[in-house]
């Protein structure tokens, strides 16, 4: 079933990480298989915030196994060799959990490609997020679980997206959980509710275009198909009006870059989602109770209807 | 069961517990005689006094708790029950088959007022996804806007939304009638079978797709027809029973109803004598 959940803070910036749990824990009961979370907090926008993973957190259905620590640290090892060998800084180092690393780098390149491509080179390493400002935490458990193990109850931000997931197209593990990163794209990320049937003729027709896939999750698909979009020269608008022709099954997703925040619904309004907007604030999710968690008193809301999409600037 | 192959055709289906009849111009059956009253009122139903009237905070309580909190006050009598702080919860209101006025103040989650037989509501707020799903009869009134699959399967009764409703509204109704103030998404009527949807603004794609029966009418732009939806001729007497409806509904009262739309089912799907293959073979 999955629930999404997301908001933008229009003029201002706020606690969008404990905002956005309860906003995500309160869609817990569409899926608790994993839950993530695609913060873009406030930052001085001079260095990179790199998230990734040397290793899996491996639940019911997964493909990968678990690891040693000992593995992961050799892991850890080659990524800081070969980001010094591309003159990458690294000025700040958090590893959150054995297989969870959070790196502020001094990198000037605006490219990512050939970065990401290095990096994942490494067997076993994942880039979960790279940009500015953008942070993506994904793991097993529901909301609250995931917030308490990564404490991302203090980040403070204008806008975020998540995602609570029931695993249906594939395992339970970090890389197929959302949010997907939009590779190689700095800042960009995709949740998504619903399936989509032309997965793997989309995937291979972008595979052949160098576009990279890290799980076989269908939605990644999305992040992949709107990057690919957006490499060839369309804005992120123009990228998501595609897809509603362009991707075929039935979907709700939201896309965020560092000063926007996107919905796109499919052409058959087959996927749920129920909008809040003001002058100050737009949040949204699967279900109503997820916006009541930020804004308990009588609001307005409505559903969008069926191919719309829309696109709010911080 | 008689030998199928030798009786009539009629009576072959009667054989098999079904019949040949003919839906054209048929209205609403009649099942229960207005003469024995006890057909009207369920077993465990209270007797309720409208002047009676009490409030209900449901905030700190789950939806099967003040579901249940809502029965209790009915077996004390109480015919007006007003509910605060429903806050987008889910399932509120559910199964009540008695006569009732019952107010939310705020909005309600997925499938409120589900599966209800009689009771009076009006909802200060929103609804989410399938509110008033199988409604058998009374009236239901939401304020603001209205989720998808609104009015889905109901029976009977009056499902009025102020504001606009998202998609599939209607889907598979059998009776009653749905009014929209607004706009209505995709799939609208979609395999209605009978009862009216009257939509004073918009629709989207696909209206009517597939519909068995019924009747829909439309105030403003159509997105595109669905399969085997037609236009029909406005009458007279639509036009009167579309200025009954919408005063009694409290909506678009001096709406300018001789403009409207009126679609139907052109009936190309109708295949109602034609025995299904499994059927055919123990016919023969």
């Amino acid at each position: 079933m999955c629930g999404i959940a997301g908001l933008i803070h229009r003029g201002k910036s706020s606690n969008v990480g404990s905002e956005l749990q309860g906003m995500l824990q309160a869609l817990k009961h569409r899926g608790e298989d994993s839950t993530g979370y695609a913060l873009y907090g406030d930052t001085d926008g001079k260095n990179f915030i790199m998230r990734f993973k040397v290793g899996e957190n491996v639940g019911e259905g997964s493909s990968s196994i678990m690891e040693d620590v000992s593995v992961y640290d050799e892991r850890k090892k080659v990524v800081d060799q070969t980001l010094a060998e591309m003159g990458a800084k690294v000025v700040k180092e958090e590893r959150t959990l054995p297989y969870s690393l959070r790196y502020e780098i001094d990198y000037n390149v605006k490219d990512l490609l050939e970065f990401s491509q290095r990096i994942e080179s490494i067997p076993g390493v994942e880039i979960l997020s790279m940009g500015k400002s953008l942070e993506v935490i994904k793991d097993l458990g529901n909301a609250k679980m995931v917030c308490d193990r990564y404490s991302l109850d203090k980040v403070v931000g204008t806008h975020a997206i998540g995602h609570a997931r029931m695993a249906t197209e594939s395992g339970v593990d970090i890389k197929s959980a959302h949010p997907f990163w939009g590779y190689p794209f700095s800042d960009v990320s995709v949740v998504h509710n619903g399936q989509l049937t032309n997965y793997w003729n989309n995937r291979r027709v972008l595979e052949n275009k160098g576009m990279r896939f890290m799980s076989e999750c269908d939605s990644e698909l999305i992040a992949v198909y709107i990057a690919e979009k957006m490499r060839d020269g369309a804005t992120l608008e123009e990228g998501m009006k595609a897809s509603l022709t362009g991707l075929d099954g039935v979907f709700t997703y939201f896309v965020a870059t560092k000063d926007s925040l996107g919905m796109a619904k499919d052409t058959m309004a087959a996927k749920p989602l129920v909008l809040y907007e003001s002058d100050d604030l737009v949040a949204m999710g699967s279900e109503e109770i997820a916006i009541r968690s930020v804004l308990p008193q009588e609001i307005d809301t409505y559903d969008p209807f069926d191919g719309e999409v829309k696109v709010w600037q911080i | 069961m008689a030998n199928l192959k030798t009786i009539s055709k009629k009576s072959k289906a009667q054989s098999m517990g079904m019949h040949t009849e003919v839906l054209t111009g048929r209205t609403q059956q009649k099942f229960f005689n207005p003469d024995e009253a006890e057909n009207f009122y369920y077993f465990g139903t209270y007797d309720v006094d409208f002047n009676k009237r009490t409030d209900l905070d449901v905030k700190d309580m789950t939806a099967p708790e003040a579901n249940k909190e809502i029965d209790n006050l009915m077996s004390q009598g109480y015919g007006t029950i007003v509910i605060k702080n429903p806050q987008g919860k889910h399932s509120l209101g559910v199964g009540i088959l008695n006569k009732l006025n019952l107010i939310f103040e705020g909005s309600l989650g997925y499938f409120g007022m589900g599966s209800c037989d009689g009771p009076i509501v009006r909802i200060n707020g929103r609804v989410g996804w399938s509110c008033a799903e199988n409604l058998m009869a009374g009236k239901v009134v939401i304020e603001k806007n209205a989720g998808s699959c609104f009015g889905a399967a109901i029976r009977g009764g009056d499902l009025i939304c102020k504001g606009s409703v998202g998609a599939r509204t209607g889907i598979d109704m059998k009776g009653g009638t749905i009014i929209i103030g607004g706009d209505a998404g995709a799939f609208t009527g979609f395999m209605m079978q009978r009862g009216r949807i009257i939509i004073l603004g918009d629709v989207g794609i696909n209206l009517g797709d597939s519909m068995y029966d019924g009747t829909i009418f439309v105030g403003g732009e159509i997105g595109s027809y669905g399969s085997d939806a037609v236009d029909s001729e406005l009458t007279s007497s639509d036009q009167d029973w579309l200025k009954r409806k919408l005063k009694v509904a409290e909506i678009g009262e001096n709406f300018d109803v001789s403009k409207m739309k009126k679609i139907v089912a052109g009936k190309k799907l109708w295949n109602y004598d034609n025995l299904e293959p499994t059927e055919k073979k123990g016919a023969i």
